[in-house]
């Protein structure tokens, strides 16, 4: 491990853009702390941190300067992987009543993202997944990753939603990463204790003042790590929450929380892992040229479960039962691991603070209530 | 993954509101193959694209068949396509009828309205080999006589050694035949629980009345397979819009077994 | 008319009346004979006095009601095995649709009053056969009822 004074972390920037990567890292932006392009240190919220509850979150000046002291914003890093919207392809009407198709042409740049949290690294692994492995590997998705440059952040402040530690996920980063910072700042000193996560990850900080850190350094730096871990600020009960879900798909909670639920999709919008799109065919208005987009939708609308006649999951009680098994259960038997990694984004947006820890441990709480036939693993409550 | 353009060579209409359209490529290339059940994604230029089940023969040559209902305006398009025109596909997509199962046994195709289409190749598929099963039959319900698909071929494959019944909803004074749902023609087919493997599509209600009407006769729940109906934009399982419980229908589907999804299936708005 | 005891063998082999006591199938079998129909013909006629009811061996009978402007529509058709007529059962005894055998039809006849009288006398004869009677309809009904959804119809918009 090795310390790097906060003075020498520009160092970092200049390392990276000498290898042609966009840094893309935290910095303010209408009241909150958004990830888009930076160039420097000084395009870090400095000295802020939020406040985050259930459909709450402020920006809040620390008492000190620290430039990664507070939890994760409203964007995740899918912005910049899986961009929101995108033309796939244009087309053109050609002889004989035909049409002739042309990819976009895709030349994203290689982003090198500053800041990303543990939770959003293990969301960037479930995104992988999803996006990379099956038989349609997403190319716009794999042009962007394959260069990604990843310098984490171990948390040293828990966010008021967070709950990263009930879903493994953190606070420390401990695979996907280039190189990983942890942020010290003590009385007269402030500082980072770096590793690197790669190799190249390695040959960038070796471009950076460095010095081996002390052991003092490493604790201290581990010493903030666990203070973050200690303090979150939401807790989710994982054992064989998969099964709980399926158990209950008839609970009368979903009922409750359909109550308050507006399907308005800010959850699916600010969680790192949600990925479904919609696709839109446009046409110009003379008819000859046609195109393609795909954009980021969200499993909330009546249109997106539509076949002809009506919406599958016409109900918002349907809508939030779906969003909420997907994330928690039916995604391990999809992907092999949860599809929530306690970022506390979906808590935090909720404009009726929401709270899927909350429905989880009331499901929990009142497991098999309301249903004689049990939901979907075929047992009845009869049986228990 | 881009559209293919392929032309219109030949259209048929079926009913007042569906329509077999036969397709080549416009690069010349030969037809994709494809398993019986499968889909394509239709695209009508500027208009839209949907998923549609491949209709036609798998066994034998030909332009690549399609029987489309017109519900929307992606689908009035493509069934409002003349010989010439060009659509794009893409594909094909998703699972197959899993005829082997159904070898030395019988194979009991039960199709309702529009649903006879994704299962006409399964029936010319097994009727190109049909000394592979015990018997083979169709049980085949639609709303009206006038609204019924390929009924000049069903003739033909009667004399090919399908047994063929088929019923209505409504029907007038012309029509001598069987009036009510498919679910009644079990008696008359002959039905035997034990040694029967179905097949069924069509509207998902009369799925789900089909399959509980065979389970309670004693057929085995493994041995019932249906194909299941999502919104589907991507077929590629990455848009999300088809997941079905913990399956996507584009790709465990939407030919399923009966036996991994009842648990899901049974459920409102899943 | 046809000798009982064949009969009580014909409907001893229907799936609505199995596992009727040897008895009580004579005593059905005593109200019942042999009938046929043409294809075409009219076996009962809506508001036609119900005191039978058919139980079809071969053929198909469809249940129909006329209507001004849209002539016979059939609602229903039966086949072989099935029981068709139940207003003989209940006052006021009236056939509620029109019958017609859309192919050659054998089937048995039972006189409807005959069979009333033979439940009244013997309770459990009556509970027997109103149990059979019971399931069938209910099936019936239960198919009815999916049929009224008209599922192969567009939905509308």
């Amino acid at each position: 491990m090795e310390v790097i004074e906060r003075d020498s972390l520009d160092e970092l920037f200049e390392a990276l853009r000498r290898r042609d990567y966009t840094t893309v890292g935290p910095t303010l932006s209408q009241g909150a702390i958004v990830y888009d392009e930076i160039s420097s240190t000084r395009d870090l919220p400095a000295g802020w941190t939020d406040e985050q509850d259930g459909g709450t979150y402020r920006l809040k000046r620390r008492d000190d300067d620290a430039l990664f002291g507070y939890a994760v914003g409203p964007r995740s890093w899918k912005h910049f992987l899986h961009p929101p919207v995108i033309r796939l392809w244009q087309a053109r009407r050609g002889e004989a009543g035909g049409f002739e198709v042309t990819e976009e042409p895709d030349d994203p740049p290689a982003y090198a993202f500053i800041g990303a949290r543990s939770c959003d690294l293990h969301a960037i692994a479930t995104q992988d997944k999803v996006m990379l492995e099956g038989a349609y590997p997403d190319p716009v998705y794999e042009r962007r990753r394959r260069n990604a440059f990843i310098v984490a952040i171990n948390c040293t402040v828990a966010g008021g939603t967070c709950f990263c530690v009930s879903m493994n996920t953190g606070p420390r980063a401990t695979s996907g990463y280039d190189v990983a910072l942890t942020e010290v700042i003590e009385e007269d000193r402030h500082y980072f204790v770096a590793e690197a996560g790669s190799d190249r990850g390695g040959e960038v900080l070796a471009e950076v003042s460095h010095r081996d850190a002390a052991a003092g350094e490493v604790e201290a730096a581990s010493a903030g790590v666990e203070r973050a871990a200690a303090s979150m600020g939401r807790e989710l009960e994982t054992d064989g929450i998969k099964e709980l879900l399926y158990r209950n798909y008839e609970h009368p909670r979903w009922d409750e929380v359909s109550e308050r639920c507006l399907t308005c999709g800010n959850c699916t919008m600010a969680c790192p892992t949600c990925f479904c799109t919609t696709v839109e065919d446009v046409t110009d208005l003379t008819g000859e040229t046609a195109e393609r987009r795909r954009e980021w939708d969200s499993c909330f609308t009546m249109d997106f479960s539509y076949v002809h006649g009506g919406s599958v999951r016409s109900s918002s009680r349907s809508r939030y039962r779906q969003w909420m098994t997907h994330k928690l259960a039916t995604w391990f038997d999809q992907f092999g691991t949860s599809g929530c990694v306690g970022c506390g984004r979906c808590i935090t947006w909720c404009p009726v603070a929401i709270d899927i820890t909350e429905e989880a441990a009331a499901i929990r709480a009142t497991d098999g209530l309301g249903s004689a036939e049990g939901g979907a693993d075929g047992t009845s409550t009869r049986d228990r | 993954m881009v559209p293919e353009p392929f032309r219109v060579v030949e259209t048929r209409r079926d009913t007042a509101d569906t329509w077999t359209l036969g397709l080549e490529a416009a690069s010349g290339a030969p037809r994709p193959r494809f398993g019986p059940g499968q889909f394509n994604m239709l695209y009508a230029f500027g208009v839209g694209e949907v998923p549609i089940s491949i209709s036609g023969d798998p066994t034998a040559s030909g332009p690549l068949e399609h029987t489309v209902r017109s519900v929307g305006a992606a689908s009035a398009a493509i069934c409002a396509a003349q010989p010439g025109e060009v659509l794009g596909v893409r594909g094909p997509y998703g699972s197959s009828w899993p005829l082997a199962l159904a070898e030395g046994r019988e194979l009991v195709v039960v199709a309702g309205g529009i649903g006879l289409a994704p299962l006409r190749p399964a029936v010319l598929g097994a009727l190109a080999e049909s000394e592979r099963y015990e018997r083979i039959v169709l049980l085949y319900g639609g709303r009206a006589p006038d609204q019924l698909l390929y009924m000049d071929q069903l003739e033909r494959f009667a004399a090919d050694g399908l047994d063929v019944h088929v019923t209505v909803d409504s029907a007038g004074e012309d029509w001598n035949g069987h009036v009510g749902l498919v679910t009644t023609l079990f008696d008359e087919a002959r039905l035997e629980p034990e040694r029967t493997v179905a097949m069924l599509c069509g509207p998902e209600v009369m799925i789900r009345f089909a399959a509980q009407a065979m389970l309670d006769r004693g057929v085995d729940a493994g041995d019932i397979h249906i194909s299941m109906e999502r919104n589907m934009k991507c077929a590629l399982t990455q848009c999300g819009r088809c997941v079905f419980g913990p399956t996507y229908v584009c790709r465990e589907g939407p030919v399923m077994r009966y036996s991994d999804i009842d648990r899901f299936f049974s459920l409102r708005e899943v | 008319m046809a000798h009982p005891h064949a009969i009580d063998e014909l409907i001893a082999e229907v799936g609505t009346f199995a596992g009727l006591d040897g008895a009580y199938l004579e005593l059905i079998a005593g109200c019942g004979s042999t009938t046929g129909f043409d294809a075409g013909s009219y076996p009962f006629r809506e508001g036609d006095p119900a005191d039978s009811f058919y139980l079809i061996r071969h053929g198909r009978i469809a249940l129909e009601l006329f209507a001004p402007a849209r002539g016979q529509m059939i609602v229903s058709t039966l086949g072989p095995g099935e029981i068709v007529g139940w207003s003989w059962l209940f006052p006021p005894y009236r056939w509620h649709f029109d019958g017609r055998a859309t192919e050659p039809v054998r089937a048995l006849v039972f006189d409807g009053a005959c069979l009333r009288n033979k439940c009244e006398a013997d309770h459990t004869l009556g509970y027997e056969l109103m149990k059979r009677f019971a399931s069938s309809m209910l099936a019936r009904l239960q198919t009815t009822r999916v049929q009224l959804l008209d599922v192969y119809g567009k939905p509308d918009v």
